[in-house]
């Protein structure tokens, strides 16, 4: 450190009274500056408020004792999805914004360009690094043990780093809204408009540290699944038995292996750039845009399958245990999701068709694109086949399964006409291409999300979610999609380009008015999902899942007690057959008891998740305000909490004697013998406590 | 005038109905007297849209051949196959059909060959750097991207524009772009695709218009503030029109001399070179530029690889170029 440079900047870096936003309407009190001011207020009262109610009902303690040292793959996977939920509050907020914007944006509107530019540009990479990201991550963590019958995940100390390093990205962008600004390139954060010469100010700084961050973590969590899937599963469960949401998991966490390093690599390749005058993707010097462009969707496209399989498993579980009926087609849906999972790296170059490369190489990348659509409609075939002569019940996963499917093909449709180059020229960086990708991640990754938050709920925390509220929160959201994105392909086919903040033509107005009034069922859709947590809780003793089964379903996951044990099963199952549960049940042997018991052993708890959550952040933050002693103190912080923990190992193991492991399943075995069996036509029903009755076997035409 | 050449096209039939179309949006456009605002390769007036509005129509029906039988199928199976519905065949253990399965992989599959044939097809015949085959030579236009507005240099004839694009109708317009700052992208939807714009590059991109008209012209890749009010009129004329346009813009125009250039690299919209440059003699929303060096294209596109640093001040649309106060 020089120390003939001032005190205060070498300790704050950059940091000063202009970059507190929250300041910022006092002195400017306009409506854009209001909003901008309110988001930050928003954030610090939000904060406030919820150490308040921490302290207040004494929960300091017991958050602290069992989740976040916790190594627990349900504890981890909750707090994955309470991240995505306050996420997705954000992202939710920030989309009615710009709708707004847009309703009123002809020649004008209340917002910025800067202030909407920073809007889409957080909304995009929150939603995909911060919602939909931790959201599927969230559910395999959950899922993928249970259903494997597995005890933890292979690293379970790994696993709370990736978590640690997850929430740092996500409260760097948090903090983005207090003290400064973020950039204002889009998710995609190209150069040179990203470039120091460009955006010298933290903007670009925020997008980069905290996508390093959850970039470093997902890679992490795609090797620890993987390892798991392949290392953890129980006796007799091979590779062709395992349910279709383990495959998908698998094939999802193979391409976080392989699809997060290149936007790493991109990214500190930008920082770089940035701080230390390199010239990777500037103007001059060599330097090449185009490679930015190219690693970005080196990623960027296998990452679309990341967030859309986790999905489609979601859908596989659901349409059979909804169905009543077997997985349709279970070795064409494996084949569909790996021919996916492999496609998926061959056709990055569609996102930009328009970079002026040769025909035959356009035309090579299109027609991949379109091989993917091949694979993807006989999975949405397959789940229509698992619904043909069942006994399908239209359950809250039901109604976004089946809007998933309808809309989804309408987003496959686009998907294909954008696959055309030709046809690609006209509509790339218009609102067609903002409803497509939309459409697809809006009907395919959220509400499968929301559908498995349903159905795994009471597995998790031992009660059903309330289904009124879930209906209307389903229903609002497919009505609010409908209106606020079909309107969009519209105003694409009219040239209205994406990320415009105002617009000369009139024409495009009562389509933006439209799409306006969709944005007001979006809030009232995520509303609703609060209310339904909130009513589901206050009464949740009437909803008691005591058999752990609720939907008479079909696979390892339900032969569980729920709430879950930390060892989840007393003994490791042996599994003989696909959806071995459903089998089991068949042959009335649901709730066996084992012939014995053994000790369970158990990995201890950890501090390197908080450790990373916190450093990681300080250090983030001080990467970006160059505050460069933060960022050394936190960077070795980190790396030594590392090592120790390396080469101490986990002395916190714990061991759960036999006896314990048989007094509680035995006491489980107990209670379930008391719950009355409920047939599926009072699933909804508070007598429905987890036991499923026996249904009719079988009606010939 | 079809200057595509190659291979049958779908326009034929729908002629009779196009010429209605254009002449309601023609007439709207005379009402109004400015630009046909809106009109896309939805309503094309020139080939290459046209066969890319006729392509994105084949691409639609082709493949509602795998669409449709799930929009119908779905909420048919949920209804029929209720829970409820005692009526209904129920067979829990039916898990696998082969015919079912090759209908499924192979009906997806013809379809994508189809389409494929198609897009290999489209993507060579509207390869925007395919040059359009006509009687007479192409007009050479070079677009320099800036920001928040496109300058465009006509080498041959010494002038250049903000806000306007001219172009003879019936006559190939060969577009080489760049940009001078970051990265853009050109659309004329009307007439055919975007291409991006890229700083120490050039792209290409080929066009023709089937008749007079004002149409719409974009940046569509977001470079900053100014973003919303990137916008330009193309403006396809006749060749006498053309040629008056022409002197015009030689006699009306101001010298696009060294310091003016560089007053163009600070990010200003087009209206705002307008309040800077123009006079009197200018068309509302547009500036006209003559003497202008031969060269400056290529000069702009070759200051990026002289193996000496561009600092920021040097940079136009940066921040620090922004900053400094240009001929004063």
């Amino acid at each position: 450190m020089n120390l003939t440079q001032p005190f205060w900047p070498a300790v704050l870096g950059r940091l000063d009274l202009d970059s507190l936003d929250f300041l910022k309407v006092f002195f400017h009190p306009t409506l854009n500056d209001v909003i901008l001011s309110g988001a930050a207020w928003a954030v610090l009262v939000g904060g406030v408020l919820g150490v308040a109610v921490l302290s207040y009902f004494k929960l300091w303690g017991p958050m602290w004792r069992n989740y976040l040292v916790s190594v627990d793959h349900k504890r981890i996977g909750i707090m994955y999805i309470v991240l995505a939920l306050i996420m997705l509050a954000r992202g939710v907020v920030e989309g009615v914004v710009m709708r707004t914007q847009q309703a009123d944006g002809l020649g004008g509107g209340f917002l910025s360009a800067n202030h909407y530019a920073q809007l889409f540009s957080t909304h995009g990479t929150i939603m995909i690094f911060f919602m939909a990201m931790p959201f599927l991550t969230g559910l395999i963590n959950i899922v993928v043990p249970l259903q494997i019958g597995a005890r933890d995940v292979s690293f379970p100390m790994l696993n709370s780093v990736s978590l640690g390093l997850t929430v740092s990205g996500a409260a760097l962008i948090m903090i983005s809204l207090v003290l400064g600004e973020f950039s204002t390139g889009g998710w995609t954060a190209y150069p040179p408009y990203t470039e120091m010469s460009f955006q010298p100010g933290v903007g670009p700084d925020y997008w980069i540290w905290s996508l390093i961050l959850a970039g470093v973590g997902s890679t992490l969590t795609g090797i620890n699944f993987v390892v798991t899937i392949f290392k953890e599963r129980a006796p007799g469960m091979t590779l062709m038995r395992m349910p279709m949401f383990t495959w998908t998991a698998l094939c999802a966490s193979i391409l976080l292996i392989f699809a997060l390093p290149p936007l790493t690599v991109a990214a500190l390749m930008l920082a770089a750039d940035r701080y230390l005058d390199f010239h990777f993707f500037t103007n001059a010097l060599g330097g090449n845009m185009m490679n930015f462009a190219n690693l970005v969707w080196l990623f960027g496209h296998p990452e679309v399958y990341i967030l859309i399989l986790p999905a489609f498993g979601v859908y596989s579980e659901i349409v059979a245990t909804y169905s009543g009926k077997r997985l349709y087609g279970y070795g064409s849906l494996v084949v569909a999701t790996m021919s996916i999972a492999i496609l998926s790296f061959t056709v990055w170059l569609h996102h930009f068709f328009t970079m002026g490369q040769d025909a035959n190489v356009n035309a090579a990348f299109g027609i991949a694109t379109m091989l993917i659509g091949i694979p993807t409609g006989v999975k949405v075939y397959d789940w229509m086949a698992t619904m043909y002569r069942g006994r399908v019940r239209m359950t809250v996963p039901m109604i976004y399964l089946s809007s998933f499917m309808v809309l989804f093909v309408l987003g496959g449709l686009s998907g294909i006409i954008l696959a055309n180059p030709s046809i690609d020229f006209q509509v790339h960086n218009t609102l067609f291409l903002v409803a497509h990708f939309h459409n697809m991640l809006i009907p395919g990754l959220l509400f499968g999300m929301l559908a498995g938050y349903t159905y795994w709920f009471p597995k998790v925390f031992g009660f059903r979610l309330n289904d009124r509220w879930g209906y209307i929160s389903a229903y609002s959201w497919i009505v609010g999609f409908v209106l606020v994105f079909f309107p969009l392909y519209v105003v694409g086919l009219m040239g209205m380009t994406r990320r415009t903040v105002s617009y000369v033509d009139p024409a495009y107005q009562p389509w933006m008015l439209m799409s306006g009034v969709g944005a007001i069922f979006v809030t009232v859709a995520l509303a609703a999902l609060v209310v339904q947590l909130y009513v589901s809780i206050r009464e949740r003793n009437y909803t008691r899942d005591i058999g752990g089964d609720p939907w008479d379903a079909r696979t390892l996951e339900w032969a569980t007690p729920s709430p879950l044990p930390a060892y989840n099963f007393a003994v490791i199952p042996h599994v003989h057959a696909r959806e071995a549960f459903a089998v089991a049940k068949e042959a009335g042997r649901g709730y066996q008891e084992p012939t014995g018991y053994a000790d369970i052993h158990l990995p201890g708890d950890t501090y390197m998740g908080v450790i990373m959550a916190v450093f990681g952040t300080a250090f983030g933050f001080g990467m970006i305000w160059y505050m460069w002693w933060l960022a050394v103190v936190s960077f070795a912080v980190m790396a030594v909490a590392f090592i120790v923990r390396a080469l101490r190992g986990d002395r916190a193991a714990i061991t759960i004697p036999a006896a314990q492991v048989e007094a509680e399943h035995k006491a489980w075995l107990a209670q379930v013998r008391t719950v009355t069996p409920v047939t599926r036509e009072r699933e909804l029903e508070h007598a429905n406590h987890g036991v499923a009755a026996p249904e009719t076997k079988e009606v010939a035409a | 005038m079809n200057g595509l050449g190659t291979g049958p096209t779908a326009r034929g039939p729908r002629r009779d109905l196009r010429a209605l179309k254009l002449l309601m949006v023609g007439a709207v456009a005379l009402l109004s007297g400015c630009v046909e605002h809106g009109v896309t390769f939805m309503s094309p007036a020139g080939p290459v849209a046209a066969a890319q509005r006729d392509h994105f129509w084949q691409v639609t029906w082709i493949s509602m051949i795998v669409v449709l039988p799930v929009i119908i199928g779905v909420p048919l199976l949920a209804w029929h196959y209720r829970y409820g519905n005692s009526k209904a065949r129920y067979s829990p253990n039916w898990d696998f059909s082969h015919a079912l399965e090759w209908v499924m992989w192979l009906v997806p599959a013809a379809v994508v060959v189809v389409l494929s044939v198609l897009l290999w097809d489209n993507t060579h015949k509207l390869d925007p750097y395919r040059k359009i085959a006509a009687a007479k030579p192409p007009l050479q236009v070079q677009v320099v991207g800036l920001d928040w507005k496109w300058l465009f240099i006509y080498p041959e004839y010494h002038v250049a524009t903000v806000g306007e694009m001219a172009f003879p109708q019936d006559r190939p317009v060969e577009l080489t772009l760049t940009t001078d700052t970051v990265m853009q992208s050109f659309m004329i939807s009307a007439l055919g695709g975007q291409i991006y714009a890229m700083p120490g590059m050039t792209t290409k991109l080929n066009l023709v218009a089937d008749h007079v008209g004002h149409f719409d012209g974009d940046n569509t890749q977001y470079n900053g503030d100014g973003f919303a009010d990137q916008h330009f009129t193309a403006v396809a004329m006749t060749k006498g029109d053309f040629d008056a346009w022409l002197s015009k813009v030689q006699n009306d125009g101001v010298a696009l001399n060294t310091l003016a250039y560089a007053k163009l690299g600070q990010s200003t919209t087009p209206e705002q070179v307008r309040a800077e440059f123009g006079t009197q003699a200018m068309p509302p929303h547009v500036t006209y530029f003559n003497d202008v060096p031969s060269g400056l294209f290529s000069n702009i596109v070759n200051r990026y690889h002289s193996g000496a640093p561009v600092h920021a001040a040097q940079q136009p649309g940066s921040v620090a170029y922004n900053a400094q106060k240009l001929g004063e």
